[in-house]
């Protein structure tokens, strides 16, 4: 076989692993197909991995065989975390795909005799430079994710300045570099403040960001993949990096729909500030409290339930519990249904797969649009760990921080219960009177333990 | 402007079209597999990276390519796996009954 003749066939492979990639994507648009797609994705991943493995540039195995073994043994473990770690996993997959990008982009400029042209060190620079903030950026996002760095938002001030003038840094640099290619020094430093870049763009971001965030990071992971195709002039990095890179931008702009905010908004957050004037106009005011028998009393008679989940729910391991309340209640004949916000949790879609490994079955999970004109007909809105997400201010008053933010309408329920630690406001500082209306009954304590309490008072627990 | 590039915009831009039309399509109930699934579809640069490591021009480049084919490959295996366990958890309540 020549050489050409085997480059087509590589050329074919590839083809064929780019429609699987389609096709996975496609097969995911219902939970009764999906798994077909993660084959779908295999197929075509393991193929062009072995015709890759028969190019005949690739002529030092060692190289590839021991970094793919380590690969996988990396992988593996990742693969098989808890569910409850999957936000921190996805931003550290982010850094992974985002620092792979990256160093096959420095390579490529070390390689041969370097970028001969403007316009492919152009390419080469711009790609670096998305790589590089996308790695620093996801590890930090992993690092809050994972609870090791702060989740509060890092700020001080003239910080949008500061890091905005490191951007502008690194791509100065990439015009130097654009201007003289040759100018070799400059290469190595556009990658370290872009680096550097990363980081400072992501630490001032808080925890009730995040879903934004990591998809943000998606799509730039999946950008710089789809920008190295241009470099490598390789058509199956160009199409994954385009689907990966606008799925990450469609989640992006949903996440930023449902917190009525702006991209710039997120990224230069003004949750800072936030605090500070929430804090100003605090006043007493009473709220009414129940004990887990009068809850269960309350759920009993019921006979439509909403369940609203947050992050409180995840932090506090809460859903096989929650689940055990859903079959509790649902054997007494009372309709359960869980109401889902698209930021609750810490990524898209982060409470239907805690709530789905819990065995709640999906056709229970419902989105927010959808459940919220069946709310004035439900008897009880029970809300686990959520928080902002159910704040009646982000409809009626125009002064608070949230206003304008679609959100799950618990305060048209008969009656809301909220299962929360204590009053202390949420990570936005934000106060929510939803917690001082007549028909509000919070229910203090831990998630875990009180949904337990309930239980046992309906006589399904332990 | 190279040639390449041009067909190369082509490809991109179609190709995100495509990804915008299947992507609004899928449920917001998968959302979070859907990212772990492009994750690691976009792992896909490990091909790339297999041919800088392989050809072993450089050190310098033989090491970027060596450890980008580590972190794509891990991403790839990684992504794959969780995707499916997540997918599997997700039961309908009729077939839950069956």
């Amino acid at each position: 076989m020549t050489e050409l003749a085997l480059q087509q066939y590589l050329d074919f492979a590839y083809i064929v692993a780019v429609v699987l990639f389609i096709l996975s994507l496609r097969f995911l648009s219902s939970p009764k197909t999906a798994r077909w797609g993660v084959l779908a994705g295999e197929i075509g991943a393991a193929m062009a991995v072995v015709v890759t493995l028969f190019n005949p540039e690739v002529a030092h195995y060692k190289w590839v065989l021991i970094p793919l073994i380590i690969g996988a043994g990396v992988g593996i473990p990742l693969g098989l975390v808890q569910m409850t770690a999957v936000p921190q996993r996805t931003a550290l997959s982010h850094a992974f795909g985002a620092l792979s990008a990256a160093m096959i982009g420095i390579a490529e400029y070390y390689v041969g005799t370097g970028p001969v042209t403007r316009f492919e060190m152009g390419e080469i620079a711009l790609e670096v430079i998305i790589g590089s903030l996308t790695f620093t950026g996801s590890v930090i996002a992993a690092g809050k994710l994972q609870e090791i760095l702060p989740q509060r938002p890092i700020v001080y001030r003239g910080q949008n300045i500061v890091s905005l003038s490191v951007l502008g840094g690194a791509l100065g640099l990439a015009v130097a570099l654009v201007v003289n290619p040759g100018n070799a020094i400059l290469f190595p430093i556009m990658v370290i403040v872009a680096l550097i870049f990363g980081i400072l763009l992501v630490t001032p971001i808080g925890g009730a960001d995040m879903p934004t965030v990591i998809s943000l990071l998606n799509s730039y992971a999946g950008f710089s993949a789809a920008l190295l195709g241009f470099v490598l002039n390789s058509k199956v990095l160009v199409v994954a990096g385009a689907l990966d890179g606008s799925s990450g931008f469609i989640l992006s702009v949903i996440m930023c729909k449902a917190m009525n905010r702006s991209f710039a908004n997120v990224m230069f957050g003004a949750f800072g500030q936030v605090q500070v004037a929430a804090a100003g106009k605090k006043e007493e005011r009473v709220v009414r409290s129940a004990t887990p028998e009068e809850a269960a009393g309350i759920l009993a008679a019921a006979s439509r339930v909403v369940i609203v989940p947050g992050y409180g729910m995840a932090v506090a391991q809460a859903q096989h519990k929650v689940r055990e309340l859903y079959d509790s209640l649902t054997k007494k004949g009372i309709d359960v249904r869980f109401a889902i916000h698209p930021v609750a949790g810490r990524m898209p879609g982060h409470m239907n797969v805690l709530l789905a490994e819990a065995d709640v079955p999906y056709d229970r999970l419902i989105e927010m649009d959808e459940i919220n004109g069946d709310l004035p007909q439900t008897d009880v809105a029970l809300v686990i760990g959520a928080n902002d997400v159910t704040n009646p201010a982000a409809r009626t008053d125009s002064t608070s921080p949230i206003f304008g933010m679609p959100i799950i309408d618990v305060d048209k329920a008969q009656t809301v219960m909220v299962i929360k630690r204590s009053m202390s406001p949420g990570f936005a500082g934000i106060d929510n009177p939803l917690y001082y209306l007549d028909k509000t009954l919070m229910l203090f304590g831990d998630a875990k333990a009180f949904v337990n309490d309930i239980l046992r008072e309906l006589g399904g627990g332990h | 402007m190279p040639a390449d590039f041009i067909s190369n915009l082509y490809v991109f831009i179609l190709a995100g079209f495509v990804g915008f039309e299947v992507i609004k399509r899928v449920s917001p109930l998968l959302h979070t597999p859907l990212m772990s699934l492009t994750n690691a579809l976009d792992a896909i640069v490990v091909v790339a990276a297999i041919i800088i490591a392989g050809r072993h021009e450089t050190r310098l480049t033989t090491v970027l390519g060596a450890i980008a084919v580590a972190a794509s490959f891990s991403n790839m295996v990684g992504g794959f796996l969780i995707t499916d366990r997540m997918l599997r958890m997700f039961k309908s309540g009729r077939s839950k009954q069956s």
